[in-house]
């Protein structure tokens, strides 16, 4: 029970934080923090038990009635991300406290935040790929909510659609995929599925279920061509960016490729589906990343292609290639979150985040400086920060990536490492350096809420550095272990001697600093070759929204154009040919027995129902239509009371009465009684009424003569008294043996009196 | 236009019909009647006191808002089914409780009942809310209309001072 319990943990936080930022508005993030701090030490506790003894399994009922079981499972790889989770998730909410302190949305933002975590724990620890798609889906929900927090700003609510909307796609794709998987597997259990890789493999649907899979991931982790959606979300408040858009969320993309590449990885479509759209990514991304002034955004983009990195090394998918991948995850974890944690510091402290602008904080802001500047050298991957090691394996990966090329995919990685120093001196080096420039609010170190987080993950990458074999051993080995299912040995080391790696890292990083130097002219040519704005996906995206739009609004017209007429219409019309068309396809129709022991009293009733039917439809005067409506009611009841069915009886009888007394409520306020329709619509009108009337009556003739074998009002005279203690079987029915059915009806019911109450009370009062 | 007779007949009707309405909801599990017609003949009679008198009367006599009516209904019926789901059964199992009653006789109870109770005031909040905002939004539009028709007249009646 304990992974779970770390899930309902995460959720009990997010439920008790609206109450404690109400009674504590100052304490209330260190406070809540407590409890994904106790996460992350109770994970970090389990590290030595998953070295040497292997994954931790736990498995609660879920659906009984099909088989299907909440599985919880516990392996390097869930391990590391789930630590990331819960750290970087602590210090975030440290953060969001000092970030969102006075303000009064604090504690809904605490709540969501805290919703998105434990969604975010299930899609890491769940071994079932149902529970990890409800998870899955679940992030992306609290995602939205987060993206569009400042909701009365049209920019962020519309960047919040596009990222639900893009990543609800992919995920869309990553259902069918799942359950492609699980149908060619015999299971739903991820540990059961990886051991039967053959099986999968030899499954006639593999190549579209590795396409669907790998697109749910793409979208998730902001890979071309559904990148754009990333920069847009950094309408969220930074704490939101820093933890969901560069640690956590959009790397989930990575962690499910990470997870099913013991299926899927070694074959041509993986090398080329999820290496190609890495590599794409990285090198696009970094292109248009160099020329953003916006920190967020700069920093966004460089996020981006970090992922693509990731993605590309999956893709490759050697042993090096996924030690490098996980390594490289990690560092990025620590010294992308400490940079937009520091982002989000300079915007709330200065009022600004241009990032051509801000210069000379370093005597204001001398705490955020020494945080900024660890992240950025780990960044830029100078020795010995942990960014350093990464990026060495990277390019340790692409080296020896054999069939492929090397030299060519040397140069693809060199592209983003080159543009990473750019963008860490841009972001993490010049606001502090050179003159003190104005700015809207005199800077100043924020209060320590704000700077525990950005300062620890910033030394952690420097410790990480310093002593790599403590993450080497504890994180990264294992993790690369459940992902090629080898015992990985991870040697990670600031010296390998000189070798082809460090001789790239020593160039990445001239060139990195040239580029700096001369980042004007490059960031103009840059700006000018950035064409994705007029042909870029996302032109696509929005060109697919306005179409759908354009569609559902001339449909909306057509079909609800306002006149009740035409609603009646369409659902006549629309009926009538779904039933018919059911009704006559089913082949010769029963001959009809008509019961013809017919009663003159019988006759006389029906006689007058009809007449009354003919006097509604061709008077002049409303009020003698609403009266023969009546009596075509009453009549109706009559039948039902001479049939034996008086508990429809009364109903209709009560119905009846109603409806006359809505019908002179509603009377007050028609115009004056006028024919208007043209005479042919009137006939058009006739043929449809008519033709769906003759319908329901075949209907009801073919229902009689239809024999089943048993008659249901056997089964209910039987077992009304017995089982339900009543003798009215309608009533039974009703509420015993059909009680849900009566459920959804009454509320039903209960929406509709509420919306009739909300059309005419609630409505804004014209002046 | 109140009618003296309809009103003071209201008066005396209601009363009977809301007792008949209970009869109909309990006698409902063995004859005909239920919730969903006992329901339908309480709400009549609040509607008779509507007509005869004015909304507002209805109101009075009811003493609860109507949509307050509708939101307890869908909560008794709702809760009468996790009782089952509390035994272990599935949700809205009938769960039927033997109790000793007065004078030696027994009181046979179910969570059915307390479901057709949901029903009844679903039933009656439902069709009283759909009334009583449309007889209100009547008068109201009747009385706007008045208002405007005065408030012209008076403006034709200053113009002519002028």
């Amino acid at each position: 029970m304990s992974l779970m319990a770390t899930i309902l943990a995460a959720l009990a936080a997010g439920a008790v934080a609206p109450l404690l930022v109400g009674r504590a508005p100052r304490a209330a993030g260190w406070l809540l923090a407590v409890v994904p701090a106790l996460i992350a030490a109770w994970l970090a506790a389990q590290v030595p038990r998953i070295v040497d003894g292997g994954p931790i399994r736990e498995t609660v009922a879920w659906i009984p009635a099909l088989g299907i079981e909440a599985s919880f499972r516990l392996d390097g790889l869930a391990l590391l991300f789930a630590l990331l989770i819960s750290g970087i998730g602590a210090l975030v909410v440290v953060y969001a406290g000092g970030y969102l302190a006075g303000d009064r949305r604090l504690g809904r933002f605490s709540l969501i935040l805290f919703a998105f975590m434990a969604s975010m724990l299930g899609v890491v620890l769940a071994d079932n790929l149902l529970l990890l798609y409800a998870a899955w889906a679940l992030t992306g929900i609290t995602s939205y909510l987060l993206i569009g927090f400042d909701s009365h700003s049209p920019t962020a609510r519309r960047a919040a659609l596009q990222a639900l909307i893009t990543t609800f796609a992919g995920e869309l794709a990553l259902l069918a995929g799942i359950v492609m998987l699980g149908q060619a597997g015999g299971s739903y259990e991820l540990s059961v599925l990886v051991e039967r890789g053959d099986r999968i493999a030899a499954d006639p649907l593999f190549g579209p279920m590795t396409v669907l899979l790998v697109a749910g991931a793409l979208t998730k982790s902001a890979q071309f061509p559904f990148h754009y959606w990333l920069p847009n979300a950094m309408e969220a408040p930074t704490p939101v960016s820093a933890y969901l858009h560069s640690a956590t969320m959009v790397k989930a993309g990575v962690y499910l490729l990470a997870r099913i590449s013991p299926i899927f990885a070694g074959t041509d479509l993986w090398l080329w589906l999820v290496g190609g759209a890495g590599a794409i990514t990285m090198v696009l991304a970094a292109f248009l990343a160099i020329h953003q002034t916006d920190l967020k955004r700069l920093l966004a983009y460089s996020t981006v292609s970090a992922l693509g990195i990731m993605t590309f090394l999956l893709g490759i998918g050697s042993e090096h290639a996924v030690n490098a991948a996980m390594t490289f995850l990690l560092g990025h974890a620590l010294y992308k979150g400490t940079l937009f944690l520091v982002a989000g510091i300079l915007d709330h402290e200065t009022g600004m985040r241009d990032a051509s602008r801000l210069s000379g904080l370093r005597t204001a802001m001398p705490i955020t400086m020494v945080a900024a500047a660890l992240a950025a050298f780990s960044m830029a991957a100078l020795p010995p920060f942990f960014g350093f090691i990464g990026k060495e394996l990277v390019y340790e990966a692409a080296v020896h990536a054999e069939p492929l090329p090397p030299a060519l995919l040397t140069a693809l990685v060199l592209a983003p490492s080159v543009v990473f120093v750019v963008v860490a001196a841009v972001a993490g080096i010049r606001p502090f350096a050179g003159p003190r420039v104005d700015l809207p609010k005199a800077p100043h170190d924020p209060g320590p809420a704000m700077l525990v987080g950005p300062v620890l993950l910033g030394a952690l990458g420097v410790i990480g550095g310093l002593v790599p074999a403590a993450f080497a051993t504890g994180l990264v080995s294992p993790a690369a272990a459940s992902i090629t299912g080898t015992p990985s040995d991870v040697e990670l080391a600031l010296w390998h001697g000189l070798t082809p790696m460090l001789l790239l890292s020593g160039l990445t990083l001239l060139l990195g600093i040239a580029a700096f130097w001369s980042l004007a002219p490059i960031a103009a040519l840059a700006r000018r070759a950035d064409v994705g704005g007029r042909i870029g996906p996302e032109r696509g995206y929005e060109g697919a929204m306005d179409g759908i739009r354009a569609a559902a609004d001339a449909l909306a017209r057509y079909v609800q154009n306002g006149l009740l007429r035409r609603y009646l219409l369409m659902i006549l019309v629309a009926g009538t040919a779904l039933v018919g068309f059911a009704f006559v396809g089913r082949g010769p129709l029963p001959s009809l027995r008509l019961p013809l022991d017919v009663q003159a009293h019988e006759l006389a009733v029906v006689g007058i129902v009809i007449i009354a039917a003919l006097t509604a439809i061709t008077t002049r005067s409303r009020l003698s239509a609403i009266a023969a409506l009546g009596i075509v009611g009453y009549g109706v009841a009559l039948i039902y009371l001479l049939f034996g069915a008086p508990d429809l009886a009364m109903t209709q009888i009560l119905i009846e009465t109603l409806t006359v007394i809505l019908f002179v409520l509603v009377l007050y306020h028609l115009p004056r009684f006028a024919i208007l329709s043209s005479r042919a619509a009137r006939v058009r009108d006739a043929v449809i009424a008519g033709t769906a009337g003759v319908l329901m009556g075949g209907l009801t003739l073919a229902a009689f003569s239809v024999q089943n074998d048993v008659p249901l009002s056997e089964f209910f005279g039987a077992t009304s008294y017995p089982d339900a203690h009543g003798r009215n079987i309608v009533n039974v029915i009703l509420v015993d043996f059909r009680a849900m059915d009566t459920l959804g009806e009454i509320t039903v019911l209960a929406l509709a009196a509420l919306g009739i109450y909300a059309l005419l009370r609630l409505r804004p009062r014209r002046t | 236009m109140v009618s003296l007779i309809l009103a003071t007949a209201a008066r005396v009707v209601q009363p009977l019909l809301l007792v008949f309405s209970i009869f109909l909801l309990i006698r409902g599990h063995n004859a005909p009647g239920g919730g969903f017609a006992g329901g339908l003949v309480a709400a009549i009679a609040f509607i008779l006191l509507a007509v005869a008198n004015d909304p507002e009367t209805a109101r009075r006599s009811l003493r609860v808002n109507p949509r307050h009516v509708l939101a307890v209904g869908l909560l008794i019926a709702a809760a009468s089914g996790l009782v089952g789901l509390a035994a272990g059964r599935a949700f809205l199992t009938g769960i039927f409780f033997d109790l000793p009653a007065l004078a030696g006789g027994r009181l046979e109870l179910s969570t059915v009942f307390f479901f057709d109770v949901g029903v009844y005031l679903t039933v009656v909040g439902v069709t009283l809310t759909i009334v009583l905002t449309l007889v209100e939004a009547t008068e109201d539009e009747r009385d706007e209309a008045a208002r405007a028709a005065a408030q012209e007249e008076a403006s034709e009646r200053s113009h002519s001072w002028s």
